[in-house]
């Protein structure tokens, strides 16, 4: 019975907490365009193949870097007279894949590593933390490149690259917060209760640390669009013919005097998509009241 | 005629959920030399009180009403004028000794601070006569305290630093804002000691914020009592505590009207009352302690009751006021 | 205090030795094997036999490391088989282009982003502060090289004010500035964007802090509460988070100095990538982190010496 009113009060409490959460995200417009970018990005990469107008990879020798508007090519063609269009919307799924999958890749891994440095201390704390100063003692950009190389170019080893460039703030943020509820009452209760070390960090610490590694994701999660576009301009992501906003630059730049609008396109696709998710970021910060580490 | 007199004050903030009603009609005078103290539980509206006559409210907060000292009104002052006074005739000292110091500047630099701006002293001419201040709050070796940072020193002596600021240039009122709360009972007596002496030595009125009734009988000569940001009870502190008439105070002091309510803890303070003083958005059409009072009756609810005199000098906002053992419905503690 | 110094010289200490396993291991991980990259690409077996020789490649790794530290510990990194140069030659020639464009952009960041945070805090929920929190945000989502891209176009290309790239050494200190300009705002303009964010921030912490209501208490002017009590809590916050930014201008170095053909140790780590010049880009990379790990050393003991917090107990707080 009273376990009953237990779980009815929690659910009810969480339901208060989720509408006056919506309640104070709607007060903040610019958080809300962010949102409006981000679902806009998310959505023309996964529809990708429908809503571009041409194959991104067809050539028309007959119509090579035509200016924005002209006849059947909206933001006009490239160097090898391929829709600029066109390959922007497919270019998306490269830029968004780096970005959320190399964020995903640097939490799974850094959160269980953060949480047993955190909540056993000691030698394994020690080793975590050198490990981490390590990493950081690498510049993200000089990291990311080093490991391009190292494992080839290619889409999905920038993804890696830039999972293991993030790892360490993850880790560092995830460490110091588990740290921090180590000392709350509630968890030592459980852990004076005989609670199993597994279930105190996954039911009581995880939900509580979940706040501050959303807000970090939103940071990450934009910087990894940008250091995708860096490594694949550098030609160490994805590899031409494929379509990508970073390579789009690259072959840009070569042309900067013939056709300037082609470098305009892709860069502000990156800093559009980057844009959104920081002003979303920015309003999810305000909204969890959550302080960052860096 | 009074050091300061408050009169109809109210504070109103605007918030994203509304307005809210912090501070309704609070009226109160206090003499030279006298100790004035301000009761209530917290949220009761008392330091949004003492901040609104130092004109430091919150941008979001706006104020009305009345106050003057010696006579003159200072409501209306701007922001320059008021930076005149405040810090030279009226000062203030608050909860949290640990951080109302600003944490990279010694603390003799921010005694001096107020008497370089005020008194137009040089560096050198302030930084003596704030060991002189320090001496005065009993900061022993002074001297060489004089240049410590805020971190260096115990909660108790960052409070009496907060005193020396306070009473720097010979202030006519001192507010004090829960000075002794975050302090050890034997550092709150101590710090008692040395404002009940500094206010003998300067002849300043003292206006203490407290929600410690121990500290009100240790110290003041008057007491008001707040709930809701009403003044519900007001008189001399003897006769008040001896026939307190309005079931909040009666609440306050432990005579419980309702024993769930109340719970003094072991050394007689109070403990919260459970339950919160109500949040007002708007005017209340009933007594604001209805929902919480043993005595409330119908006649009750139809609006706010104004102070009345119950006795000569004493005052109860209350539509059944009384001593305690006029309800036998009430359980009184010996 | 000089025990929190030591504590932290020791660990820096560790961390650059672990760096260095990291960056040998890292570059022999490299694809190709590296003698073929050491004698230009050749293949023919005898040579390369040599240079395996030469080189102590067939030594065991554990060997070949620490030949290698001992040699880079007296400042030898090798020579670039690409160009026979020692690398400690052209690391010599190329830091101090380096140096100098991310001191300009720091500059840069400093004078724009210092003022524009303090204002923001100053006028909290302005039209100013939404605009210039906006900004800031618009700064650091725009990807510096795509910037470099558009500055070229337009200031270079378009309208021919400035060189689109190339350097000229500080003896022609004109054309040195005009050859320097366009990345050094390129590059100051993102940490523009933190610094500005940063300062706001602290600012904002500061001015809702208890101690600026006590001095707002003690009479004190908006401007001595502003300007000294809050400003000086939150310096001491923003220098280290500018401190620990020196990364980011690394970073942003390497890419700035490549759209703009600036021979600083940027371009050179991305050079050494493609022309497989491994003995070269292990000494940029050393000199990098090593940079890297000094700055945030002298980052922290300059933040122990600004905050007398820790400054006269002498722990860490």
């Amino acid at each position: 019975m009273s376990a009953a009113g237990a779980t009815v009060r929690v659910g009810r409490r969480r339901s208060a907490g989720r509408s006056r959460f919506v309640a104070r995200f709607r007060r903040r417009p610019l958080a809300l365009i962010g949102l409006v970018g981000v679902v806009v990005v998310v959505v023309v990469a996964l529809a990708a193949p429908l809503l571009a107008p041409y194959d991104p990879a067809a050539s028309d020798y007959s119509a090579i870097l035509q200016g924005p508007g002209s006849p059947g090519h909206l933001l006009g063609t490239d160097d090898l007279g391929r829709d600029v269009l066109s390959r922007l919307i497919v270019g998306s799924r490269a830029s968004l894949t780096a970005g959320v999958f190399a964020t995903l890749l640097a939490l799974v891994v850094a959160v269980p590593i953060g949480m047993v440095a955190g909540y056993y201390r000691g030698w394994v704390d020690v080793i975590v933390s050198r490990v981490t100063d390590v990493v950081l003692s690498f510049p993200f950009l000089i990291l990311a490149v080093g490991l391009a190389a190292i494992l080839g170019p290619s889409l999905k080893n920038a993804t890696i690259a830039l999972a293991v460039g993030q790892l360490p703030m993850f880790v560092r943020i995830t460490r110091g917060e588990v740290m921090g509820l180590r000392e709350q009452e509630y968890v030592q209760a459980a852990v004076i209760n005989g609670a199993p070390t597994r279930v105190v960090l996954r039911r009581h610490m995880l939900p509580n640390i979940l706040s501050p590694l959303i807000v970090q994701s939103t940071v990450a999660i934009p910087g990894a669009i940008i250091g995708a576009a860096v490594l694949s301009f550098l030609g160490l992501g994805v590899q031409p013919p494929t379509a990508a906003w970073g390579t789009m630059l690259s072959q840009a730049q070569q042309y900067v005097s013939q056709a300037p609008w082609f470098a305009v396109f892709p860069g502000l696709a990156i800093a559009v998509t980057t844009l959104s998710f920081n002003l979303f970021g920015d309003g999810l910060r305000d909204v969890l009241d959550v302080r960052l580490a860096s | 005629m009074a050091r300061l007199e408050v009169e109809d004050l109210h504070v109103r903030f605007d918030t994203d959920e509304g307005q809210t009603l912090a501070v309704n009609g609070v009226s109160f005078s206090v003499e030279p030399g006298e100790v004035l103290a301000l009761v209530g539980e917290s949220g009761c509206g008392k330091s949004m009180t003492a901040m609104a006559t130092m004109g430091l409210l919150p941008p979001a907060a706006s104020r009305s009403g009345s106050i003057r000292l010696e006579g003159r009104e200072i409501s209306g002052l701007s922001g320059r004028e008021m930076r005149r006074i405040l810090g030279r005739e009226i000062s203030m000292i608050f909860q949290e000794p640990m951080t109302s110091l600003n944490p990279v500047f010694t603390v003799g630099y921010q005694i001096g601070e107020v008497l370089r701006r005020h008194e137009g002293l040089s560096r050198k001419k302030a930084r003596l006569r704030a060991i002189e201040l320090l001496d005065l709050v009993r900061i022993p070796a002074a001297d060489r305290r004089v240049d410590e940072y805020p971190h260096q020193m115990s909660g108790g002596m960052r409070q009496r630093v907060m005193i020396a600021m306070a009473v720097a240039c010979n202030p006519k009122v001192l507010l004090a804002d829960e000075p002794t709360t975050a302090l050890d009972v034997t550092i709150q007596a101590q710090i008692l000691d040395i404002v009940r002496d500094l206010q003998h030595q300067l002849d300043t009125s003292v206006v203490m914020i407290t929600h410690d009734l121990g500290v009100v009988a240790d110290i003041a000569d008057r007491v008001v009592v707040m709930y809701a940001g009403h003044v519900v009870e007001t008189g001399a502190v003897d006769e008040l505590f001896a026939s307190t008439q309005h079931p909040y105070t009666l609440g306050l002091l432990g005579s419980v009207p309702r024993p769930d309510l109340v719970l003094a803890d072991v050394q007689g303070r109070l403990a919260e009352i459970p339950g919160m003083v109500p949040t007002l958005h708007e005017p209340p059409t009933e007594c604001v302690f209805a929902p919480r009072c043993p005595r409330v009756s119908d006649d009750c609810r139809t609006e706010m009751p104004r102070l009345a005199e119950t006795a000569p000098g004493q005052w109860a906002a209350c539509v059944h006021p009384g001593v305690a053992r006029a309800h036998p419905t009430e359980v009184v503690l010996p | 205090m000089q025990w929190y110094i030591l504590r932290r010289v020791g660990q820096s200490l560790v961390t650059l030795f672990i760096a260095t396993i990291v960056v040998f291991v890292g570059v022999r991980a490299l694809p190709g094997d590296a003698a073929t990259a050491l004698s230009a690409e050749t293949s023919n077996p005898k040579v390369l036999q040599a240079i395996r020789q030469e080189y102590g490649l067939d030594q065991p790794v554990p060997v070949q490391y620490v030949r290698w530290l001992g040699h880079a510990i007296q400042g030898d990194l090798g020579q670039s088989p690409k160009t026979g140069i020692s690398v400690s030659q052209t690391l010599a020639e190329r830091l101090p282009v380096t140096l100098e464009l991310a001191g300009l952009a720091l500059i840069i960041a400093l004078a724009i982003g210092l003022p524009i945070g303090i204002l923001a805090a100053v006028r909290r929920g302005s039209v100013a502060d939404y605009v210039a929190s906006t900004t800031a945000l618009v700064g650091l989502s725009v990807p510096h090289f795509w910037l470099g891209i558009l500055f070229i176009l337009g200031f270079a290309v378009s309208l021919q004010w400035l060189p689109a790239s190339g350097f000229v050494p500080l003896t022609d200190p004109l054309g040195n500035l005009s050859h320097m300009a366009m990345p050094a705002v390129v590059l100051g303009i993102g940490l523009a964007a933190v610094v500005m964010r940063q300062m706001r921030s602290a600012m904002l912490e500061s001015l809702g802090a208890d101690f600026v209501r006590t001095a707002r208490a003690k009479g004190m002017s908006e401007r001595v509460v502003v300007g000294i009590h809050v400003l000086r809590n939150s310096l001491i916050t923003v220098v280290t988070v500018v401190g620990l930014q020196l990364g980011t201008l690394i970073s942003g170095a390497v890419i700035t100095e490549q759209i703009f053909i600036i021979p600083g140790i940027g371009k050179l780590t991305i050079d050494s990538v493609f022309s497989r010049d491994y003995p070269s880009l292990q000494g940029v990379v050393l000199i990098t982190a090593t940079g890297y790990i000094v700055a945030n050393l002298l980052v922290d003991i300059a933040y122990s010496l600004l905050n007398p917090r820790i400054r006269v107990s002498g722990g860490a707080a």
